[in-house]
């Protein structure tokens, strides 16, 4: 069932209706956090671009919306696609992209109505703040490094942001009682998987092309941000400190039990995809709230350290 | 094909055209918490807030169909919520065999998934009517009124701007692309996927390069007449009485929806 499904929902602009309203508030006070952070950081700096900023940021915001418009075929009939969060990320620094992927899904949902209007703040948190995090900080954690080596980081990078952005979809509509866990998680994080790589492959051949035509442009940005692994570590504990978060505010007071029925009931029909963590609990916790966020945080972090083992085993092929 | 299809506005000068963007705004979001709110299967608060969008509607001038029409585009995502028909529990009220599976909807199932797609419905056509009342600066200008930063507006502002303008800029890419490319229909398209990739992702660092070009085009032009970092409006948009008298109006609708919506379920 789940690869039924996988065909129909390559976009993860959640509409209203989906997120229950702790979900969407929880997040909505998250993303105002960090964009206004990032509001202030950016008028406080003098020492960057200053006033230029603001048309700067708008026209890359516009740049961005452009950029979603571009595809090329993969196979039979379907088409991949650019989402953009880490490539901003990388070209303008952390705080100017949350703020252009911001204006960017802010105006799909206005004007477009793609994506709710309650849930913007969670459609911002996965698609803009998420997406920037880990663009930014995994592609600068290899700064100083050779270029081929950095452009790999940036794939690697893009194809993560997008990984991750399913990944916390599937958990707030989990989590909002929309859908069962056990076939939105394998469906979106596969069709995603593949998206990603169109992803990371335009994003790697877009900065191959500004390095060559505009390198200046590619140093603006880089030099102004120290601590490109701080921003990873972040990304992850913030990852975590959510799931920890999360399942506190769910809607239905009994929600995880419920949902774990789901999984057993699911399971009693169709083959379970994975039998590492059975029922997203872990064995010797059993059914409770704490074994599905123990569940949850592995699963974060596995994924965490199997992008870093992947770029560092890589790191020196590329090495000369 | 020019870019300015894509904008949303339809002018008018009805009663809900005239309104303050702040009332429309907030009412729109009150509207969305309020169908969020409502227990699954609370039908009369359902169809208490089809017949007010249908209101608005018509109080917009717009025909009766307009907001369900463009609201269809959210459906596909429903899909989503599909997995809820077979996964509460209860007794099936429809069993069938997908070869090795078995599943079976159930009463609860069917009531969370018909309830999601209403509210889904629901939201999405207060928000087409939201976007089709209100130009997009008005609405730009509600969001500094409600305190949003002014640096985030000033760069919604200028995306907006430059939306058509880029859009317009892409499309010119794709053509010179397809006129390039000489791949007939119902054949496979030339190269490897991944040398596919890499000219799209040229086109994106091209799209870069000269996005980034003109902004610096556009300051320079900017601070030639006078940019200081502030943006300026004639409009100061003051509450008039009717402003208010319909914001109350639109509380007092939301609170019967709200009513009939928990009562029936007592």
């Amino acid at each position: 069932m789940a690869i039924l499904l996988s065909a129909f929902f390559p976009w993860l602009h959640i509409p209203d209706g989906f997120l229950s309203l702790i979900m969407a508030v929880v997040f909505w006070l998250v993303t105002a956090a960090f964009v206004i952070v990032a509001a202030r950081r950016l008028q406080a700096d003098t020492s960057g671009l200053g006033e230029q900023q603001v048309p700067l940021m708008g026209i890359m915001a516009a740049f961005v919306f452009a950029a979603q418009m571009l595809n090329f075929p993969v196979a039979g009939g379907t088409s991949g696609h650019f989402l953009g969060g880490a490539l901003t990320a990388i070209m303008l620094g952390p705080w100017a992209g949350i703020l252009v992927m911001t204006a960017v899904i802010a105006i799909q949902a206005l004007l477009f109505q793609d994506g709710g209007l309650l849930a913007l703040g969670a459609n911002l948190f996965n698609m803009g703040i998420l997406t920037a995090f880990i663009g930014y900080g995994l592609y600068r954690s290899f700064a100083g490094k050779d270029r081929r080596v950095r452009l790999m980081a940036a794939g690697v990078a893009a194809w993560l942001s997008v990984m991750a952005a399913a990944f916390l979809t599937s958990v707030q509509l989990w989590l909002s009682g929309t859908a069962v866990l056990g076939v939105v998680l394998p469906a979106m994080l596969g069709v995603h998987a593949l998206i990603g790589i169109g992803e990371a492959l335009i994003t790697v051949a877009a900065l191959g092309f500004i390095a060559q035509i505009r390198p200046d442009l590619l140093g603006e940005a880089a030099v102004k941000e120290r601590g490109g692994r701080g921003w990873v570590i972040g990304g992850a504990v913030l990852v975590a400190l959510l799931l920890v978060l999360a399942p506190l505010a769910s809607a239905d007071p009994d929600g995880l039990e419920r949902v774990a029925e789901d999984l057993g009931f699911i399971e009693r029909g169709l083959e379970a995809p994975y039998q590492i963590i059975p029922d997203y609990t872990l064995p010797f916790l059993g059914e409770t709230a704490l074994s599905t966020i123990l569940a949850g945080a592995i699963g974060a972090v596995v994924v965490g350290v199997v992008a870093v083992v992947v770029v560092r085993v890589l790191r020196p092929r590329w090495q000369s | 094909m020019h870019a300015s299809v894509f904008d949303r506005y339809l002018l008018g000068h009805s009663l809900i055209h005239r309104l303050d963007p702040r009332v429309k705004v907030v009412v729109t979001l009150l509207f969305i918490v309020s169908n969020v709110v409502l227990p699954d299967g609370a039908w009369p608060g359902f169809a208490l807030a089809l017949v007010w969008v249908l209101m608005v509607t018509r109080a917009a001038g717009l025909p009766w169909d307009f907001a369900l029409r463009r609201s269809f585009v959210a459906l596909p995502f429903a899909l989503v919520a599909v997995t809820t028909l077979f996964s509460l529990p209860g007794d099936p009220l429809v069993a069938f065999r997908l070869g090795p599976w078995s599943l079976g909807i159930s009463e609860a199932g069917l009531l969370r998934f018909v309830s999601i797609v209403i509210r889904t419905l629901l939201s999405v056509m207060m928000a087409v009517l939201l976007a089709a009342t209100t130009s997009f600066p008005d609405m730009l200008h509600a969001f500094r009124h409600l305190r949003l930063p002014s640096l985030l507006v000033a760069v919604i502002g200028f995306m907006y701007r430059y939306l058509f303008v880029l859009t317009d800029e892409v499309i010119r890419l794709l053509r010179a692309r397809s006129a390039r490319s000489g791949q007939l229909p119902g054949y496979k398209a030339g190269g490897t996927v991944f040398w596919r990739a890499r000219v799209t992702g040229y086109m994106a660092g091209q799209l870069f390069v000269r996005s980034f070009a003109r902004s610096e085009r556009v300051y320079q032009a900017m601070l030639a007449r006078g940019y200081r970092g502030h943006m300026y409006t004639l409009n100061p948009h003051a509450m008039r009485r009717q402003d208010w008298l319909l914001a109350a109006l639109a509380v007092a609708a939301l609170t019967l929806i709200q009513a009939a919506g928990r009562l029936s379920l007592v």
